[in-house]
């Protein structure tokens, strides 16, 4: 018996697409253009954080480029998104924390899920692999606004089709309010059923093209399913992990929908984004403090991406090119 | 070496993997424990505290010294009743230190959250079957709205009992949808207020004007010295628009009295009448006159550009003159300039915006509010609910500055701030004409969309008035 890969994907060939664009895109012209871009995209960042050092009655009287006239710098809004103030007694950390356990789990499993799901479409063979990869992959389409009011609606009374529980009800008797309710759990399975199908897209990708000879030689040697995924399979799709876990990670990081609806703004859950949106206050009288906040939460993703960079962009390359 | 490193890099990933589930466990489990706890930190000493007062209490029927007050919502220790607002920080912790003797007296623990999507969750939670037991509602309208798709609970008799006898009967009509009394009143606003500088109104020779009158004899003497006597800014992101909103509802209240305004509300009296034309006219020679407006800024187009946190920094510097906002704009002097005072010898203050005829309109008072809807009827609930409606809660957070109840039980002098002491001397005038904001109360699609997007076009692009007006009318929804 021999198992054979579903190929989606023609084998990688030499880079000729990669070397050509690296060669056009090396040209001085080139060089100069991208130069003014990356400095036209950098001013809104570069201007977000002028604005979080100044104090707060210099940002009323004029615009961040209001620094050339009167230097006047502070720390005082770190200071207070910091230890909180009088503002958030609380201060950032809890929502950073509770960010932190949010995004990890939910890049995790995701990916981990994931590659179980691309080795058994590329290597187990059985019948109707192809559709079950369309199948998953086809759920992209499906909007996550979409499906906020029915989750929320199964996390809190359980679902059931006729008389099969899907989830179960896992009301506390005494509030009749949801256990999940107040954890972090609705939030990871949110985001790890979001994640999906793109990640099994790409896991797939990358899975499908180790050379057959590997798998075959490695079978021959008596390695078993798992010993091939744990050994072989994982390390050499590491740089797919890598790319997707980026993206992953930083569209939870970011999310602001997802975090308010299931695990809304209370300490206790939410994470880091609907904590900005809370801390300019009622009447928008703190709006000074939110440059400071928003300076603080992307600190964590930009060191991620500057970690990871080498993997994004050849992350990039396997699914734009290949796919 | 390559299948070393490969190796040594997956052990990495793995470790990680177990590294973080683990970390994951713990976040997710020590947050239960808080949670369970009364979550939060400075909650879990309450708690015990409470469990002992609670033992103290003995077998019920004998009262702690100092909970006497709360002797009828006894009997539900150890409950948790979950609170959702728009209202956040700071004044969340004033709420919650209003309330911490009630919570340490009867062991009910309140869980506030609050969430500036305020709007936006609430229906989406009790669509979810993850209802809040009790949530604050600024618009009287939204109240109206959740009713008919169901969710919230009627008031019990104490509530009802007591915004009978404390409150202005049409607080509690705000409250009612049908015949059925849903919310009490919580706190409120006094939008009918003018700020203005002692100091530079002493330096140009005005006196506060107490007439509509003499409030535009005051503004042509300013103008006359080369200052442009108001500033006004509606800027407010998605929600631009707002405070031109409320300057039409001061005016219709003042030329037009209460039955209009009531009857505008309801849709019954059009935005293109010759009643809501004549109010625009008025603004048109107020907020839209170029030699009025806008001072510290420009000329009259600036003020829908201008942010309406900002719109009143002009005032400390004697550029602009008069600023028609609410009370709550107590607020945003300290950012303009560190230490200013609130006081009527200080650096800012605010007169009454004046009534223009008393026989169409009493003292007027054009006000904003929250309502206290529950969502569940357990006992708990309704202990704090008819807490929340008492004046020993009004009395107790008013204490603390910077808000303001309708709640006529409240003594004045429990108000330490003048502005919010003068904002409670109007809202509890037996003879004054209060009514609620009228663009709260309007559909949605009219008061919190067209009639801001129109607004804001007559300041910003000179649409003509008549154009403004139908097209608002337009917007309101066939029923």
């Amino acid at each position: 018996m021999s198992v054979e890969a579903h190929e989606f994907i023609p084998l990688p060939r030499q880079d000729p697409p990669l070397a050509a664009a690296r060669r056009r895109l090396s040209s001085p012209v080139a060089t100069v253009i991208v130069i003014a871009i990356t400095v036209l995209w950098t001013i809104p960042t570069v201007g977000l954080f002028v604005t979080s050092i100044r104090p707060v009655w210099q940002t009323k009287r004029s615009g961040w480029w209001g620094i050339v006239e009167d230097r006047t710098v502070t720390l005082d809004n770190y200071v207070q998104v910091l230890t909180g103030g009088e503002i958030l007694p609380e201060g950032i950390a809890p929502y950073l924390f509770n960010t932190v356990a949010i995004v990890l789990p939910a890049t995790v499993i995701p990916i981990l899920l994931a590659c179980m799901v691309a080795y058994a479409i590329a290597w187990v063979p059985f019948r109707g692999a192809n559709i079950v990869f369309v199948g998953i992959v086809a759920l992209q389409v499906l909007p996550i606004q979409m499906t906020l009011l029915p989750l929320l609606t199964m996390f809190s009374n359980g679902w059931s089709i006729g008389p099969v529980p899907i989830f179960p009800n896992l009301d506390n008797p005494e509030t009749g309010r949801s256990l999940l309710m107040g954890t972090y759990v609705p939030l990871w399975l949110v985001h790890t059923t979001m994640a999906l199908p793109l990640a099994v897209f790409l896991m797939h990708n990358a899975i499908a093209r180790v050379p057959k000879e590997i798998i075959d030689a490695a079978r021959i040697d008596g390695a078993s399913h798992y010993v091939i995924f744990r050994r072989m399979i994982l390390p050499l799709a590491l740089p797919a992990i890598a790319a997707f876990a980026i993206f992953q990670f930083l569209w939870v990081w970011n999310d602001y929908i997802v975090a308010l609806t299931f695990a809304g703004s209370s300490a206790d859950v939410a994470p880091v984004t609907p904590y900005l949106a809370k801390l300019a206050g009622g009447y928008g009288v703190h709006e000074h403090l939110l440059t400071a906040g928003a300076f603080i939460a992307i600190v964590i993703p930009i060191a991620v991406f500057f970690l990871l960079q080498r993997h994004f962009a050849r992350g990039l390359v396997v699914g734009a090119v290949d796919g | 070496m390559t299948a070393m490193k490969r190796r040594r890099g997956a052990a990495l990933l793995a470790g990680g993997i177990a590294a973080t589930m683990l970390l994951a466990a713990c976040g997710g489990s020590s947050d239960e424990a808080a949670s369970d706890s009364a979550g939060g930190d400075t909650a879990a000493e309450e708690t015990t505290e409470t469990t002992e007062t609670t033992e103290d209490a003995g077998a019920g029927d004998a009262v702690a010294a100092g909970c006497e007050a709360y002797a009828d919502m006894m009997g539900n220790e150890g409950s948790t009743v979950t609170l959702f607002t728009s209202i956040l920080p700071p004044e969340q912790q004033l709420f919650e230190q209003a309330w911490a003797d009630f919570e340490s007296c009867t062991g009910i623990d309140i869980v506030y959250e609050g969430s500036d999507q305020f709007e936006a969750q609430l229906p989406t939670r009790i669509a979810g079957g993850n209802a809040p037991d009790i949530a604050f509602i600024p618009q009287p309208g939204l109240l109206a709205k959740l009713v008919e798709s169901g969710g919230p609970v009627a008031a019990p008799a104490s509530v009802s009992a007591n915004v009978d006898s404390y409150w202005n009967p049409a607080w509690k009509a705000y409250g009612t949808v049908g015949d059925t009394f849903y919310a009490a009143p919580l706190g409120s606003n006094m939008k009918s207020f003018v700020w203005y500088s002692p100091k530079y109104f002493a330096e140009w020779g005005i006196e506060v004007p107490t007439t509509w009158d003499e409030m535009f004899a005051a503004a042509d003497a300013i103008a006359a010295a080369g200052v442009k006597p108001f500033c006004g800014g509606i800027e407010s992101g998605g929600a631009t628009g707002w405070p031109a909103t409320d300057w039409l509802e001061q005016i219709v209240l003042r030329t037009q009295g209460g039955e209009v305004y009531d009857k505008w509300v309801a849709g019954e009296v059009k935005f293109d009448s010759p009643e809501i034309k004549g109010a625009m006219d008025v603004l048109q020679g107020w907020m839209k006159n170029p030699d009025y407006a806008n001072g510290g800024f420009g000329d009259v187009q600036t003020i829908a550009t201008t942010a309406f946190q900002d719109a009143g920094g002009p005032i400390l510097n004697g550029e602009c003159a008069m600023l028609q906002q609410a009370s709550f704009y107590a607020n945003f002097w300290e950012n303009f300039q560190p230490g200013t005072t609130i006081a009527e010898d200080g650096d800012v203050f605010a007169f009454y915006l004046p009534e223009v005829d008393a026989a169409v309109a009493p003292n007027p008072v054009v006000g904003g509010g929250e309502f206290v809807t529950a969502f569940a009827d357990r006992p708990e609930v309704q202990a704090v609910q008819t807490y929340l409606s008492s004046p020993e809660f009004a009395t107790s957070k008013a204490a603390l500055g910077t808000w303001v109840s309708a709640n006529s039980g409240v003594p004045l002098d429990t108000y330490a701030n003048p502005i919010d002491r003068l904002s409670a001397e109007f809202l509890t005038n037996p003879d004054g004409t209060f009514r609620f904001d009228a663009s709260d109360l309007m559909p949605a699609a009219v008061g919190a969309g067209a009639e801001w997007t129109e607004m804001t076009a007559w300041f910003a692009e000179d649409k003509p008035t008549d154009e403004v007006l139908k097209a608002i009318d337009a917007a309101w929804p066939a029923s």
